[in-house]
């Protein structure tokens, strides 16, 4: 269980940091998501992983950590997921906002949307071009 | 037990719940504005209050909902915290006066992210539990989008997204951090933190260390330490003027928690006593000096605020950095200071951008300005207190840093750059100053269309007279002021503030002493 846990966190961190890193907003928020799917199973591994045993004090029952899981760290990832959450869709907003207000989601702004456009163009020119000589050496 | 701590952060709670029913579209605006200052007299009140009690020396611990500290959050008030407390309050009382002017009319839910803001700066000094602490940036941290953003479009929509996302993307970093301490050493309570490190089994050190410089990156990047101070200069040039001018506490809130995890949970003699010290001074003089260059080569009054706020954050991290109760007193006296005179250069920058209609704040433009006498003597007291010329508050609070600076290989170093770099930003003000202020008309022998959009004073529109927005930035000068004639006894508290910093123990056992009153249910 470990490993699977421990490599989650690391494949999701890695997804994470890629998008982050990524020049478009809409990359940047699924990349803030991810790391923190990340950050909560990081902190809930904190309390130790644990099956089958409560968090809540039940009568009857030793009250140490060899009867129960640790319960802050759970408390904790749920604080963490509320604030997620709702930053989350708070940038979803703004991002919008920001694209309808600029015309571009590009992290750099108009000159850097400009030149994504003008290579895009040329690039897909390139490739009707070359397109188009196939179908003549084919005919 | 004594319930003061908690009202700092209780007041602008209800006060914002408040100020979000009392809708300015329905109601007028005036049942906001009044809410909005009751709060922040109560706040002051309080504030000075804890600043009374914590000059004695004493330590207060407050127990929320009465659990014991190591079950529940504890509140810790020191004098350090009570000084931020109370610098912060004043600042954002300044920044509510010019809000009044009419920017609380055009920025819907204003007073109500205002007064969250506040809650979150004072929880964020107050709290002595790291988790609460991570909590209560993200409060201060939220309302301080919805303060950008609420009422804006267009570029500053750019500009806080990249905020919002290095923000978010700094908190998940602190969350990490809190995470790995927790897994590792089973407390978040600071004080009880500097006992468990010093416990640590020797094959957990590493990891423990790892976690607490995860933790000191995020707080430099909230306090734009060199690598990581992108965003500053971008977003304080798009922010609203009384914004801007509270954002002048933020990266502070990054240095406080600098200082105090460095001091309390990993400053105890232990196996991470001053760990982090050595890399923070050489990227703090880095910061300065491109702070420096870049008050400099600023093309407009805004952005050169914000690299001089870049560059107040950077000499607190070599004043901090350098770890003697001299250089921390000092630099808390100079903390005060930049504060105040970094706010008030925003404020002035919007005074000014208004009189020069489309030529803005831009001061490669050679523009007219009608009425320039009063925010010109504005300006010279700010550039003064900024610089560090004498007699204002910036000068004693530099000379203080520089005889505290330890005698020794590096002294002479930390004068040069301290000095220089003050040298740099007094030439970019004067430039600055000359520029916007003397140069009001184009040179007779310009080359012809050199000066093509030049327009007379005569024919700017009027610039709406608004003394409110004078009077805030006349306040925030005058605490300088009041910080020159105070300074003696200022001084004495910010130097007991730095020794008391320097005995971790006395708070954890300050902490074990409160014990919650058990009560009959």
């Amino acid at each position: 269980m470990e490993l699977a846990l421990a490599s989650a966190i690391g494949i999701l961190t890695a997804a994470g940091v890629y998008l982050l890193l990524r020049a478009r907003s809409f990359d940047v928020i699924l990349g803030l998501t991810l790391l923190s799917y990340a950050t909560n199973l990081l902190i809930f591994a904190g309390g130790r992983l644990v099956a089958g045993k409560p968090p809540v004090l039940r009568p009857g029952v030793a009250a140490d950590l060899a009867h129960h899981t640790d319960p802050l760290p759970q408390a904790l990832v749920l604080t963490a997921i509320v604030i997620a959450f709702a930053m989350t869709a708070v940038t979803i907003v703004l991002a919008i906002r920001s694209r309808a207000d600029n015309d571009s989601d590009h992290v750099d702004g108009q000159p850097a949307e400009r030149e994504f456009r003008e290579r895009e163009l040329r690039r897909h020119a390139q490739a009707r071009g070359t397109a188009d000589d196939a179908r003549e050496d084919g005919a | 037990m004594n319930h003061l701590p908690v009202l700092a952060i209780l007041v602008p709670l209800l006060a914002a719940a408040l100020a979000l029913f009392l809708e300015h579209r329905r109601f007028g605006v005036l049942p906001q504005r009044v809410v909005a200052w009751a709060s922040m007299a109560a706040m002051l009140a309080v504030a000075w209050a804890l600043a009374r009690q914590a000059a004695t020396g004493q330590v207060l611990v407050y127990l929320l909902g009465d659990w014991p500290a190591r079950l529940g959050i504890a509140l810790m008030v020191d004098r350090l915290s009570a000084l931020m407390l109370l610098v912060g309050l004043l600042l954002g009382a300044a920044c509510l006066l010019h809000a009044c002017a009419g920017w609380d009319r055009r920025a819907p839910h204003f007073h109500a992210f205002f007064q969250f803001q506040l809650m979150g700066l004072n929880g964020a000094f107050l709290t002595g539990d790291i988790f609460n602490l991570f909590v209560f940036f993200e409060v201060l941290l939220i309302s301080s989008y919805g303060l950008m953003l609420s009422g804006g479009r267009g570029e500053r929509m750019r500009a806080g997204l990249h905020y919002v996302a290095f923000n978010i993307a700094a908190s998940t970093l602190f969350l990490v951090a809190l995470g790995l301490l927790y897994g590792l050493l089973g407390s978040l309570n600071m004080a009880e933190l500097a006992l468990r490190v010093a416990q640590a089994p020797a094959e957990d050190r590493a990891l423990v260390q790892a976690a607490a410089g995860l933790l000191l990156v995020v707080f430099c990047a909230k306090a734009a330490l060199l690598p990581l101070q992108l965003w500053l200069p971008e977003t304080y040039t798009h922010a609203p003027a009384a914004v801007a001018a509270l954002f002048a506490i933020m990266t502070k809130v990054g240095l406080y928690a600098v200082l105090r995890v460095g001091t309390l949970s990993f400053g105890a003699a232990g196996p991470l006593h001053g760990f982090a010290w050595p890399a923070l001074l050489a990227l703090g003089a880095a910061t300065l000096v491109l702070a420096a260059l870049g008050v400099l080569a600023a093309r407009r009054l805004r952005s050169l605020a914000a690299y001089l706020v870049l560059g107040s954050a950077a000499t607190l991290f070599v004043a901090f950095a350098l770890a003697r109760p001299g250089t921390v007193g000092a630099g808390l006296y100079y903390l005060a200071h930049s504060s105040f005179a970094g706010a008030a250069l925003f404020l002035l920058a919007d005074l000014v951008r208004r009189r020069r209609g489309a030529a803005g704040d831009r001061k490669d433009v050679i523009a007219a300005m009608p009425s320039r006498t009063v925010p010109g003597l504005l300006f010279l007291v700010a550039a003064v207190s900024l610089a560090g010329l004498p007699p204002l508050s910036g000068f004693i609070g530099k000379l203080v840093l520089l005889e505290a600076v330890p005698a020794g290989r590096l002294t002479f170093w930390i004068w040069l750059l301290v000095l220089g770099t003050s040298f740099m930003m007094l030439v970019g003000l004067a430039r600055a100053g000359t520029r916007l202020f003397w140069r009001v008309e184009p040179w007779p022998d310009a080359a012809p269309g050199r000066h093509a959009g030049y327009v007379p004073a005569e024919a700017l529109p009027a610039a709406p007279g608004r003394p409110l927005e004078t009077a805030a930035t006349l306040l925030l000068l005058g605490y300088g002021v009041a910080m020159v004639l105070a300074a003696a006894p200022l001084l004495d508290y910010t130097a007991a503030a730095a020794a008391q910093l320097q005995q971790p123990l006395d708070y954890v056992q300050q902490l074990r002493a409160a014990v919650p009153a058990i009560r009959e249910p």
